[in-house]
């Protein structure tokens, strides 16, 4: 649906590739054209009405991003260059001072580099124990793993709200119920969920919760980390500059400012900022729950074509996002992908910075297919099309 | 050659490569290579006796093309004193980068000469040969 309004679909492709990122909208292009054509100034700074009217656009966009996910309070929306930024200042600007040694941090082997490696480093650095939550037949985990996972010494869970390679839901409400009776904090990579459901960090109850904009029809390089007032304000900026503070002298004494501002030093991201504000307007336009009811809708018909293939193994058959995973049988799935991009078909192949889930798939490779609502089902039959072929195996050289 | 029996050859050193598998053996040097831009890996063993390549292994998890030429470079450096091997390197990557070069002097690796039609297949073809160049090198600087 909806595909009229993406100059990219102009094009004669099937592109499945939006687990990496998406195709961006009229909209948000004509956005951020407009604040480099029409209204170009600094935000925060100026006395002059071009300068009054970025802050205007910047803030709104703060509060439209509050709504969105609805939390509670538009100073808990901290705007970043994207969710490995926000994962990053959570782990580096917050729980490198909250935790102490032999400390325990619960994350999964089937999450993406951006939400092990922070934890590995400051695992290395601060003699905390990054520990693993078991996955079960489907790679998921449930409320019962966790619960056996938890020890006296746990204190925080990190987990993604959707995961990137198996694209299972996690039951993250009934997670953070049980995790915060015991005092730990829940941490929520929400890159691969934010531009394809409804994400409610107040129901969920997330302490915090990070995504970034490409992955939701905005622009690159800008990103969300949200977080609950009173966690948010102990983080320690990571960044120090213009925009943050509220005074300081040559002595050495210094003010920062409060919350927002306090965490987005030096000029920010401005276009971006106004881009993701024209995906969220947009996104609420379609409804997102239309749009995951769709996707939903499209991932069935494409495992169930999948499925009727001899040749193909699907590993995620049984998750409830818009992520499938595949190989062709005996064919490396890089040679897959570049087979496919022969017939204008994109997908991705590799371990999808998802380098330790080998361990429990049994395979380090595997192609990716992440659904986007402007798919349709013409771009699953062409791409069933193509895999159908009798001499795929040979045809993959040239 | 007939672009059937490029592919022929191609298929059949991917199905059934030559030199493939390491040995426990320290008298090698060992490389990994890996490719930056896709996901190609490549463990490469080299036994040289003096200024002779004397056996090449690799083993590793890539695509049909990297694991092909990996196979079929194997086959044509092993044996060869370390002059011959850096020549046919040199005119296989000038092939490889679309620069002039002598089809004579590289056996069967000539299956790739229209690799660059697919650029992001080049470096596929050339991560092998990019081994056995550092392992040369690292051989020289033993000396």
């Amino acid at each position: 649906m909806k595909r009229e309004d993406f100059p990219m679909l102009k094009q004669d492709i099937v592109y499945f590739d939006n687990g990496a990122t998406t195709f961006k909208p009229y909209c948000v292009i004509e956005a951020i054209k407009k604040y480099y054509t029409e209204y170009t100034a600094n935000c925060h700074r100026g006395d002059y009405k071009l300068s009054l009217k970025v802050d205007n656009e910047y803030e709104h966009v703060r509060e439209l991003v509050k709504e969105f996910i609805n939390a509670k309070r538009s100073e808990e929306i901290i705007f970043t260059s994207g969710a490995t930024d926000g994962l990053n200042r959570i782990v580096f600007g917050f729980f490198k001072y909250y935790l102490n040694q032999d400390d325990e941090i619960l994350i999964a082997k089937s999450e993406h580099a951006s939400n092990i490696l922070p934890w590995m480093e400051l695992s290395r650095t601060k003699k905390v124990i990054v520990k693993y939550i078991p996955l079960d037949e489907d790679y998921k985990i449930t409320l019962k793993s966790v619960i056996s996972s938890i020890t006296n010494k746990t204190k925080v869970i990190s987990l993604a709200h959707i995961t990137n390679v198996i694209g299972d839901v996690r039951p993250l409400k009934e997670i953070i119920d049980y995790a915060h009776k015991l005092g730990i904090i829940v941490v929520v990579d929400g890159a691969q969920a934010i531009g394809h459901m409804k994400v409610d960090v107040s129901e969920m109850g997330a302490d915090f919760y990070v995504f970034s904009g490409h992955k939701m029809y905005g622009p690159t390089g800008i990103g969300v980390l949200y977080g609950k007032y009173n966690l948010l304000d102990k983080i320690e900026p990571l960044c120090y500059g213009g925009g943050m503070n509220a005074t300081f002298d040559s002595t050495g004494k210094v003010q920062y400012k409060e919350l927002p501002y306090a965490l987005e030093a030096g000029t920010p991201n401005i276009a971006g900022v106004i881009g993701l504000g024209a995906a969220v307007r947009y996104l609420n336009d379609i409804g997102m729950n239309k749009i995951h009811e769709y996707e939903i809708n499209l991932r069935k018909y494409l495992v169930n074509k999948l499925s009727n293939l001899s040749n193909i193994d699907i590993y995620n058959k049984n998750s409830e996002a818009g992520i499938v995973a595949f190989n062709v049988q005996d064919v490396f799935s890089q040679d897959t992908a570049i087979y496919l991009d022969k017939h204008n078909i994109y997908v991705r192949a590799g371990n999808h910075c998802a380098k330790i889930l080998k361990e429990e798939l049994g395979v380090k490779n595997t192609c990716r297919i992440g659904l986007a609502f402007y798919n349709n089902y013409e771009d699953v039959d062409k791409l069933i099309k193509a895999l159908s072929n009798e001499n795929l195996s040979r045809d993959i050289i040239f | 050659m007939d672009q059937n029996l490029k592919r022929d050859i191609i298929l059949d050193n991917y199905n059934n490569p030559n030199n493939k598998g390491l040995v426990d053996d320290n008298k090698y040097i060992k490389l990994n290579m890996n490719n930056t831009s896709c996901i190609d890996e490549l463990d490469i063993q080299i036994l040289f006796d003096d200024k002779k390549i004397k056996d090449i292994r690799f083993e590793g998890e890539a695509c049909a093309i990297c694991t092909s030429s990996a196979s079929i470079m194997t086959k044509e450096l092993s044996g060869k004193t370390i002059k011959e091997a850096t020549e046919i390197v040199n005119n296989f990557e000038k092939m490889i980068d679309e620069k002039d070069y002598d089809k004579n002097k590289i056996g069967e690796a000539i299956v790739y000469e229209d690799i660059s039609k697919q650029p992001n297949r080049k470096k596929c073809a050339l991560l092998a040969w990019w081994g056995i160049e550092k392992g040369i090198n690292e051989h020289k600087t033993q000396d």
